[in-house]
Order: C-alpha cells, then sequence, then structure tokens
C-alpha cells in the first residue's frame, strides 16, 4: 500500500510539473462514452481533444498521430458536471463568516457575486475530485442551510455560526455568475446570469407573508420597468418614489426585458403556480430552484417550458411547504417533459453528492441517460452554456474519466479535462489523507511534505 | 442481587472487563448483560436496616418515598415495546452479509418466534412448517442501526413548536431526557424504516457541555415513546465537545466561551458526580447497619453522572477534533469512566491508533465536512484511515435524510479507502452501519449482527446495499415484517401524513 501511495504520488507530482501543452492533441481511448446528447451512450470508444475542443468522438475515431493518449482502461468518459446552483468558490467554511461571499448584506438584487470569487478555494478541486467542472455561483438569502440539526445549522436555534449580520435578508438575493473550477487566476466565464428570489417560507420570512412577498416583488418588477423606460427622469428626481435603490433597479432591468431570468427558490405547488403566473403576467424568464412538490404541478411546468433545479432526495415533510415531497420527485417531472438539473443541497458536501443524487434518481424510476443528462446536459441547457455539458464534435473539453459507473459510490475521476486541459490532482484533503494513511514515522507527521 | 457499587470499584472493574473485549463498549455492560436489565432493583425499603442491627422495627428509618431513591426505580419510564406478530420464515439464494464478517453466497437465513435460529451456507437446513422465500439475487443484512439521530426530538416538519432537541439553557442538562422529547409520529421514522433502519439511538442536541440522556428505540410505528423503547438498552449521556457549547454559552457571557472553559465544565461536573455518589453511599452503609442517616437529596442531573461513574449509562461523546477526543481520554481516566463512542469525529483519522488502544468507537459521515472548522479537516478517507488504525468504526447520521441511506454512506467511506489500496470487504464494511454501532450503543448481545439467538432485525436489499442504485426492500425487527417495498400494507405512515397533499407517500 505505500508503495502504492509514493508511486501515485510520485505520478502526480509529475503530472502537475508537465507543462499540458493544448497544441498537444489529446485522445481518451479504451472508454465507455457517455455522450449526454442524441448518441447516447458509445460501449467503447475514442475521444479527441485538440485546441481545447473536443475534434472526434465515436467508436471508429483513431488517436491522431502525435497525440497524448489516454487509456481510460475500460472506464467511463462522461462530460464535465455542472453544479447548477451553488456556493463554490464564494464560501469556503459555511459557519465561518468571514469566508462567506454569498450575501447580499446591504444590498439586494444588485449584490454580485462574481466579485467574490475565490480561485484558491481548497473546494474548487475537490469539486473536481467528483467530477464538476463548471459551477453556477448563486447568492443565498441568509445563511443558505447546510450543516445538521445537532449542530443546528437548519434554523432550528440560534447555534448556527454562519448567518451573521442578515437580519432581515432582502428577498432578491443577488445576481449568479458561471465560473470553470481549472486550475486558473480567473474563474469567471459569465457574470449575472441570473437574479436569485426566495419566495415560499423563506420569502415570507422577511416579507411578512406570501402573499406580501409576491406585490413587492410585482411592485419591484414594475418600478424596474418604470427606471428603465426613464433613466433621466430618474436621476433628475422626476420619477415617483421606488422601492429598491438604483443599484438594485439595475439589476432588475435585464430581467423585466427577459434577457435574463430569474432563479426563483420555492417548494410548495401552489407556490410554484403562483411564480408561473408571475412569470406570464410579468413576462420574465423564471428557472425553479427546489420545487420539491413539483411533481404535482409537473405538466404546468412542462408547458410554460420552465426548468427546474432539485434535490431528489428530499423526501420529508420537514417544513409545510415541503409536505409532498417524494423520492420520485425527478423522474415524474422528467416524464412530463420538464427539464431537470439535478443538485445536492446548498452545503457544498452535499453538492459534491449530486452525483450520488443522481443515481439514488435512477433507483427511484429516472432513467439513467435521463439522470445522467440531469448533472451535466440539462443544467448547461438551463443556463445558456452552450459550449459545455454534452461530449460532442465542437463542444468544449470539459471531460472527466470515471473509474466506473460514475453514479456509483464506488467510482471516483482518474482524469479530469477542462477546456482541453488535464487538471492538477492538488487536493487539500488527499494531503491531509496521505498524511495520516501513511505509517507514523520516527518524527512527527508535520514534517511529511505533500 | 446487584449492590449499587463505589466509584472506585466501578473503575476497577471496567478496567477488568474492558480489557477482555474487542471494541469495547460491551464493557459497560459486563457479563451480566444490559445494563438497564442488571440495574439496581429497587432498594428494599421496607426491610429497612436489613435486621442486622437488631433494632425494632418502630425504631428502623423509614423507607424513603420510591421517587426521593435513585435506586428505587432506575427504569421509570419503562419499554412497553412487543415484538409484532411474525411467521417462521427462511431465506433461499441470497448473497447475505452477516456483520460478524463473512459474506455467504446463495445463503440461507432463518427466523423463528423473532429470533435468528439459522445462517449458513445453501445446504442449511430449513425446518419443515417454515415460509420459505426466494431471495436470489437479493442481498440480506442485519437491520440498519443509526446511532446518532435525532428523529422525533426534531422531527418533521421542523418547526419551533417541536424543536425538542437542544435544552440550551445550562452548559449542565444532564437531567433531561431525550425519550420526554420524541414524538412518536415524526413521520421521519418511516423513512428510515424504509431505508432498512430498524435501531436508533435518539439523541439530545450537542448545545450544553452535557446535554441529557440518549435513548435507545425500535423502530416500529407507535402511539407512544414507550412502544418503542428498546427493551434493556443501556441509556446514553450526550456530552459535547467543541465549538458548540462555547458558541451558545460564550454569546450569552456565560462560562464556556473557551475551549478551556469546556474542560472546566467536564471536570467540575465529574466532582459534583462523585460526591454525589459517596453520599449515597455513605447513607446507604449506615441504613444498612441500622444507624439513623439522612438521605442525600435526590438530583436527576447527579443520578445521570453518577451512572455514567458507575459504568450504567454510556458516554456518547460529539467531538470533531483528534486533539479534543485526546483531551476528552484523559479527563474520563481522571474521573474512572469510559466513553462509549465519538460522534462525527472528522478528525478520528488523526488519532486512530489511540481510538484503538483506548477501545473507543466513532462514529463519522462519510464526507460531511467544512461546514464548521472543527469540521475543516474532515476527509473521506476518515472512516477508513482510523479503521485500518484498529479503530471500532460507525457510520452515523444525524440527519433524517442521510439517516434513510446509511448504505450509500458505508460505501463512500469504503470507496475512499479502497482508492488508496485498503482492500475493505463488503463483508467488514457493513459492520459500520449495524454490529458496531450495536456495540457502542450497549446492545450487541441482541441485535447488529445475523447470528442465531439474536433478535431477527433482517434487511433483504434488492440488490449489492453498498450500490447506489439497492434499494431495502423487506425490513424484519424481531422477525416481524415491519416495512415491505412490494406491499403497501406493510407501508406504515404516521399520523401527521394522513390526509397532506401526496398523502405522505414516499414510493414511487
Amino acid at each position: 500500500m505505500i508503495r502504492t501511495l509514493m508511486f501515485s504520488g510520485a505520478a502526480l507530482a509529475a503530472l502537475a510539473a508537465a507543462p499540458v501543452a493544448l497544441a498537444q492533441p489529446i485522445a481518451i481511448v479504451n472508454a465507455r462514452i457517455e455522450t449526454a446528447a442524441s448518441a447516447g451512450a458509445i460501449a467503447n470508444g475514442v475521444v479527441v481533444v485538440d485546441g481545447g475542443k473536443i475534434v472526434a468522438v465515436g467508436p471508429a475515431v483513431k488517436a491522431p498521430a502525435g497525440a497524448r493518449v489516454i487509456d481510460a482502461k475500460g472506464g467511463v468518459v462522461t462530460p464535465g458536471f455542472i453544479a447548477g446552483s451553488s456556493s463554490l468558490t464564494v464560501a469556503e467554511v459555511n459557519a465561518v463568516n468571514e469566508t462567506r461571499d454569498d450575501r447580499a448584506g446591504k444590498l439586494s438584487a444588485g449584490f454580485d457575486v462574481q466579485y467574490g470569487v475565490n480561485p484558491a478555494s481548497t473546494q474548487v478541486p475537490l469539486a473536481r475530485q467528483v467530477g464538476v467542472t463548471r459551477a453556477i455561483v448563486t447568492p443565498v438569502r441568509s445563511q443558505g442551510g447546510g450543516g445538521h440539526k445537532d449542530d443546528g445549522f437548519d434554523g432550528h436555534d440560534e447555534f448556527a455560526g454562519g448567518g451573521v449580520g442578515d437580519a432581515d435578508p432582502p428577498l432578491f438575493a443577488g445576481q449568479a455568475a458561471v465560473v470553470k473550477l481549472s486550475d486558473d487566476e480567473d474563474l469567471v466565464l459569465k457574470a449575472k446570469v441570473a437574479v436569485a428570489l426566495d419566495l415560499g417560507e423563506s420569502g415570507a420570512r422577511t416579507a411578512g407573508s406570501r402573499g406580501a412577498a409576491l406585490v413587492l416583488v410585482r411592485s419591484a418588477l414594475e418600478d424596474a420597468r418604470a427606471f428603465a423606460r426613464n433613466r433621466s427622469a430618474y436621476e433628475q428626481g422626476a420619477t415617483r418614489e421606488f422601492g429598491l435603490s438604483r443599484i438594485d433597479l439595475e439589476a432588475l432591468v435585464p430581467v423585466v426585458q427577459g434577457r435574463t431570468p430569474l432563479l426563483v427558490r420555492v417548494e410548495r405547488a401552489a407556490d410554484i403556480r403562483q411564480v408561473l403566473r408571475l412569470a406570464r403576467e410579468q413576462n420574465v424568464r423564471v428557472i425553479l430552484e427546489g420545487a420539491s412538490e413539483g411533481w404535482l404541478v409537473a405538466d404546468e411546468l412542462a408547458a410554460a417550458k420552465v426548468p427546474v433545479l432539485i434535490d431528489p432526495l428530499v423526501n420529508l415533510p420537514d417544513s409545510f411547504e415541503t409536505l409532498a415531497a417524494r423520492l420520485d420527485n425527478a423522474a415524474r417531472l422528467e416524464r412530463a417533459g420538464v427539464t431537470i438539473g439535478i443538485q445536492g443541497s446548498r452545503d457544498f458536501n452535499n453538492l459534491r453528492q449530486a452525483r450520488l443524487n443522481a443515481g439514488t434518481a435512477v433507483a427511484y424510476g429516472l432513467p439513467y441517460q435521463a439522470a445522467l443528462k440531469a448533472i451535466s446536459a440539462n443544467v448547461a441547457k438551463i443556463w445558456g452554456l452552450s459550449d459545455v455539458g454534452t461530449i460532442e464534435t465542437g463542444k468544449t473539453a470539459d471531460l472527466v474519466i470515471w473509474s466506473g459507473d460514475p453514479l456509483e459510490t464506488s467510482t471516483w475521476p482518474t482524469a479530469v479535462l477542462i477546456g482541453g486541459v488535464e487538471q492538477p490532482v492538488k487536493v487539500r484533503a488527499f494531503e491531509l489523507r496521505d498524511r495520516y494513511a501513511a505509517p507514523e514515522g520516527a518524527r512527527p507527521r508535520q514534517y511529511t511534505q505533500p | 442481587m446487584v449492590e449499587w457499587r463505589s466509584a472506585a470499584a466501578i473503575a476497577a472493574a471496567l478496567a477488568a472487563s474492558l480489557a477482555a473485549t474487542g471494541c469495547a463498549t460491551t464493557g459497560a455492560s459486563g457479563p451480566g448483560g444490559p445494563v438497564a436489565a442488571a440495574a439496581p432493583k429497587a432498594a428494599p425499603a421496607k426491610t429497612g436496616g436489613s435486621g442486622k442491627s437488631g433494632k425494632s422495627a418502630s425504631e428502623a428509618p423509614k423507607p424513603l418515598p420510591p421517587g426521593l431513591d435513585p435506586a428505587a426505580n432506575p427504569d421509570p419510564f419503562p419499554s412497553t415495546y412487543k415484538p409484532a406478530p411474525s411467521t417462521p420464515t427462511a431465506f433461499k439464494g441470497a448473497t447475505v452479509l452477516t456483520a460478524t464478517g463473512a459474506r455467504i453466497d446463495n445463503g440461507v437465513v432463518v427466523m423463528t418466534d423473532g429470533k435468528i435460529t439459522a445462517v449458513g451456507g445453501p445446504d442449511t437446513p430449513i425446518p419443515a412448517g417454515v415460509t420459505v422465500i426466494d431471495a436470489t439475487g437479493k442481498w440480506i443484512t442485519p437491520g440498519v442501526i443509526d446511532s446518532h439521530s435525532h428523529l422525533g426530538v426534531y422531527p418533521s416538519p421542523g418547526v419551533s413548536a417541536r424543536s425538542d432537541g437542544n435544552e440550551a439553557t445550562d452548559p449542565n442538562t444532564a437531567q433531561v431526557w431525550a425519550e420526554h422529547s420524541i414524538w412518536p409520529h415524526d413521520p421521519g421514522f418511516d423513512r428510515a424504516r424504509a431505508g432498512g433502519v430498524t435501531t436508533l439511538q435518539i439523541l439530545p442536541g450537542s448545545a450544553n457541555l452535557f446535554g441529557g440522556r440518549s435513548v435507545t428505540v425500535r423502530n416500529v410505528p407507535s402511539g407512544t415513546m414507550q412502544g418503542m423503547k428498546f427493551p434493556g438498552a443501556p441509556y446514553g449521556l450526550k456530552m459535547a465537545c467543541g465549538e458548540n457549547p462555547k458558541r451558545v454559552y460564550g454569546g450569552r457571557n456565560r462560562q464556556p466561551s473557551t475551549a478551556m472553559g469546556n474542560v472546566a465544565g467536564y471536570r467540575t461536573a465529574w466532582i459534583n458526580a462523585a460526591d454525589y455518589q459517596r453520599k449515597w453511599d455513605d447513607y446507604r452503609a449506615k441504613r444498612d447497619k441500622g444507624e439513623k442517616a439522612d438521605p442525600p437529596k435526590r438530583d436527576l442531573q447527579l443520578d445521570t453522572l453518577s451512572a455514567v461513574l458507575r459504568g450504567e449509562i454510556l458516554v456518547q461523546n460529539h467531538c470533531y477534533r483528534g486533539d479534543e477526543m485526546a483531551v476528552m481520554v484523559d479527563i474520563a481516566k481522571e474521573f474512572g469512566y469510559k466513553i462509549s463512542m465519538f460522534h462525527h469525529a472528522s478528525e478520528a483519522y488523526k488519532v486512530g491508533p489511540l481510538l484503538a488502544k483506548e477501545n473507543i468507537c466513532f462514529a463519522t459521515w462519510a464526507d460531511w465536512q467544512g461546514f464548521k472548522m472543527e469540521s475543516y479537516d474532515g476527509i473521506e478517507a476518515n472512516a477508513a484511515i482510523a479503521w485500518k488504525a484498529g479503530a471500532c468504526t460507525v457510520i452515523h447520521s444525524d440527519d433524517a435524510t442521510i439517516t434513510q441511506r446509511l448504505n450509500q454512506e458505508a460505501a463512500v467511506a469504503m470507496a475512499a479507502g479502497n482508492r488508496i489500496g485498503m482492500g475493505i470487504t463488503e463483508a467488514e464494511a457493513i459492520k459500520w452501519i449495524t454490529a458496531n454501532p450495536a456495540k457502542a450503543m450497549g446492545i450487541d448481545k441482541q441485535t447488529g449482527s445475523l447470528e442465531p439467538g439474536k433478535r431477527a432485525d433482517v434487511v433483504v436489499w434488492t440488490r449489492n446495499p453498498f450500490s447506489v442504485y439497492a434499494l431495502a426492500e423487506k425490513v424484519y425487527v424481531d422477525g416481524a415484517l415491519t416495512y415491505d417495498r412490494t406491499d403497501p400494507r406493510y407501508q406504515p405512515k404516521s399520523d401527521f401524513s394522513l390526509g397532506q397533499p401526496g398523502e405522505g407517500a414516499f414510493h414511487p
């Protein structure tokens, strides 16, 4: 075992040190290819990457001369998974407030997560180890959940360490951004991709009730329209009083113009219907997050072409807005024709479980390839990321090679490519692991170097 | 009759019994079986000085009302649990993980009168008159045991009116008992059962240094807590290290506000508990000699703590960091008690040899970490590394969702070890959610493995339970079919779930 460890350590070091020239094509051979596209699965095929793009994929494709060949050894290649709504790169330790950059503070819709993105977060390399290569970083209204009841992180009591400073959080949580999770200095690919909004119980906590929240939201959208129509009047103080600041109104302008979606967090079937009505009446695009009672309104969601980001493990009547939560929510929504993205809860470690959540959804009736799409192609589609999410010629080469079935408990990535570049395995958790898995030496373990 | 023992005698007895046990928490039960069963009988108050003094009955000390004597009735909320009716049943053709380290392919498991009566290969004889179920392609394991649950005390719906898990009004609330907070209609019990969970330890929360008594329950539908209570299971005492107590009380400008304040709090409490024990010992000694003696005032908090010192209540210690576990081990030695299990234990991998040497189990998740500073060094290989060091390894949930898939949780923890070549088998890892928590909870003589004579707590899985696609198909508690995924007659729904949207359905 020690020998294995040392060997793999050396191999990793070599890999990290080797300059991975984009100029050299890469061929992944001897792999089952799950394309997450119309081609479905290719039982044994080759993927060729060049210039950061996928240039060929198929059963009969040959590795080009001069290509670096990666032998998948019978493993599985998937598109890089995409976290549909997460705090990755803007929250390091949930309960350490100083590491939290996912909350609006004094702002509302105008808050913009892009400026807090931390490429050095230890969670970035860890996320790659569960196959996640991109994330949509979405602001949260308050502390954003996570943790467990014993620690009181779920809002039961005052023991939460992370929720400080948000005594009166706004309805609009702020603007989201798309990040890549590569070993790079600048991860933000696109900012202001949505404005997040909490309705249901969470929104009612701020506004006083559901009805009050929806009135406020309608009013805010109408204010944003009026503001957009006549900015000069606003600058001259010649408009009526608006409920939001200039910064917040500015952020809502692309929403009311239909260019940017609202990411609406909502659970109860009746609340989902209210959101569909709001979207219709206000002519805004919406993406739902949560929707644990979504299966009750699946046909309406499908008809309205509203996609949902769900945690398929939610099956407890944990609140009065999730009374009908079921383990086959994903399967039923998919069957009805709703575009679903699968994720964990907001807690990072549950986010890492997204692939297992997809596997569990399969156990509860979701077809296997639909489950794979729900963590790749669908998420890309929901967020308008046309360059990733599938293994098809012309797409950005965000690829993960797995030791086996990527939805299983017993597998892991053997290689991760982002933009055609094989990523280093420099994971803090692995360095801790290797320090303590090795036999104790004469000197304290703190002398062992990763 | 079991006499109350002095703390010193207990420490010696404990040390002797622990030396002989494996994973170690059985030491607290001793050879006489589960602690509660062996607890002191009601003090025979009417016999007064037991006749030795020769004084007349009129001079004998007055008997204490039972409520004022901690020994009079150690079980004031007794279990009323009765196994449901069962038919003798045998399974054929399944892959059987016994949780004794064995994997039997094409195995046979026989349950009769609520007990396991035979486990073996395909040639194992099946007695006549036993219902035979062909379980070819299925896997059979012992019922899953969740050693860290707040079902019932933090039930669904999680509204403040039902938030009964943390008596966060004082850093020492050893006097409270989790069983008095359990709402038996928590729909979470039904979900957990559908995940194969047959036994749970329900704990108070971790706001306090001493959170109160835990209780072990059978996961059966019941209108009362007593109807779920695991007969004869010892109580646990929830203790908490680290950030939570000092955050809660430091925030109120009270002790503890620091880690050192935590430790002073533990030590002060044990000194008081030993003093209380001595006062009752002195009183009993005098009474037994027929001397005049004033009984000490009964104190519920010190009842629980002194029962720990006597080895009757098992310490269940929330503790994330390795260095803090090492301090807790020394405190236990200083006052002569035993820590049964560290819970959460994100850094068990840093102190695996210590846990192994001290015979202390640890319970953790597969990869729930990084949500607070004391879990920042949590890693997926935590369980595997400490397991390799010889520590008694347990995977727990502390969560109403994770408890439904402890099989997956154990699978992820196993895979993290196998990724670095540890070669952990399913036959071994199944112990992490069955036999090992049974040991840490002091119920391993009754359940936790498939061995003749044990309670027939059995799960039939649709496939290898370490697969993400596996589902618990049939769940037996004491040989009685308690949940069946394929038969609505065996899909109990709590009172709360009736008449709700979706009607509380949680099946496809």
